[in-house]
């Protein structure tokens, strides 16, 4: 078995197909108590049936542990974001809110923030998380850093992302083209107008998250 | 910190552990220093619970010199000898108009005792049955002996305050309060 600390886990979003299958698989997870914590978004239901699987990045510097007044969101020596713990949070929204990816999920009925935690029963003992087991065109893939640059050696993967003037690194890595400039898109003019990308060198190795939001 | 839980959690401004606010250390993300009691931290809580303690024990020793240091109620006249029968009782409130309703007995010719009349269970008036030698609480069937005041049978487990009295010129006279605890 790989140790688990080995195994990484890519995003790649232009091989999701929306076929929901990672969506069902999440709800069969024991660590969130048939919850789905993925969704899968639409980038732009008009034009294009391009859709995005949203997971838990898993910031080095996690936002929404940063926001939480009741210190409920930890992070495992591995690296995972959990939920937050039950005893401790008060389901005051504040790490929904504050997610630069949209990640957590508040749970009203049990009044607890539920999120992606890399099916963490799974992952510790070096299984796949579930909807990287099941995605049938890997955009959801949990393996070796080797095994990705060999199978796709027309991407690279990014981990690092610009939000405004805050730079979030994540242990889950984005699959992006390896030639392509990255775009820098401003959210909140983006929201009223689509304006061209304003585009930076690849070098500097930094992507918006809604970069697929930009058209 | 040891070595086993080096600070993975890197914060957004980038600088080191150290130069971090107090707070990041008291309330980690990092799952396994937020499970982490250090022994310093545990020691103090031991200190502290136990310091709790005893000062807790100081204050009662302070009530009680604070009790004593108390004006002593001034001598009052409660009733004439002659007008409470043998076996006969009598409520009063002593010291002060706004005290407390006390019980006068009169056991036989010669002695009278009297007490705080609530129960010190759950403050209860309790009834003297002169007959058996006893007071008797009709709430939750508690019993005190007539002539010490003392607990017999049922919840309480204190004995009733006791009234000091003096006989002066056929005259019974409150002399005084005693609180007790055993």
């Amino acid at each position: 078995m790989t140790r688990a600390t080995e195994m990484e886990f890519f995003i790649d979003p232009s091989r999701c197909i929306g076929c929901q299958a990672c969506v069902q698989a999440c709800t069969e997870c024991d660590t969130h108590k048939g919850q789905s914590m993925i969704q899968l978004d639409y980038v732009d239901r008009h034009t294009s049936p391009q859709t995005v699987p949203v997971i838990c990045m898993h910031c080095h510097s996690p936002t929404c542990a940063e926001v939480c007044p009741a210190d409920a969101i930890k992070r495992t020596a591995d690296g995972v974001v959990q939920t937050a713990r039950k005893p401790r949070c008060i389901a005051c929204n504040n790490c929904v809110l504050a997610c630069p990816f949209g990640v957590p999920k508040m749970n009203n009925r049990m009044n607890l923030m539920m999120k992606c935690d890399m099916c963490y029963d799974r992952t510790s003992v070096g299984l796949k998380p579930m909807c990287a087991s099941v995605c049938p065109s890997q955009a959801l893939f949990y393996g070796m850093r080797e095994e990705i640059e060999k199978l796709r050696p027309r991407s690279r993967s990014v981990n690092s992302f610009q939000f405004g003037n805050q730079t979030v690194t994540t242990k889950v890595n984005m699959m992006v083209p390896r030639q392509s400039p990255i775009d820098l898109v401003d959210v909140a003019a983006s929201l009223h107008q689509i304006t061209a990308p304003q585009t930076m060198a690849p070098a500097e190795d930094a992507l918006l998250a809604n970069m697929f939001v930009s058209g | 910190m040891d070595e086993e839980f080096e600070q993975l959690t890197v914060p957004p401004d980038g600088r080191s552990p150290a130069e971090q606010p107090r707070w990041r250390q008291d309330f980690p993300i990092d799952w396994p220093q937020d499970e982490y009691l250090s022994r310093r931290e545990f020691i103090k809580f031991l200190l502290l619970t136990s310091a709790a303690f005893s000062a807790g024990q100081l204050w009662f020793l302070v009530a009680n010199f604070l009790r004593q240091r108390e004006a002593a109620a001034t001598a009052q006249v409660i009733a004439r000898v002659d007008d409470v029968p043998v076996g006969g009782s009598l409520i009063f409130k002593y010291p002060a108009e706004d005290s407390p309703a006390r019980l006068l007995v009169r056991v036989d010719e010669n002695n009278f005792v009297a007490y705080e009349q609530q129960c010190t269970h759950l403050t209860c008036p309790v009834i003297p049955h002169v007959d058996v030698g006893e007071l008797h609480c009709p709430c939750h069937e508690g019993v005190f002996d007539l002539l010490t005041g003392r607990p017999l049978a049922g919840p309480p487990r204190r004995p009733l305050a006791l009234v000091t009295l003096e006989i002066r010129e056929g005259n019974v006279v409150a002399t005084g309060i005693e609180k007790r605890t055993v």
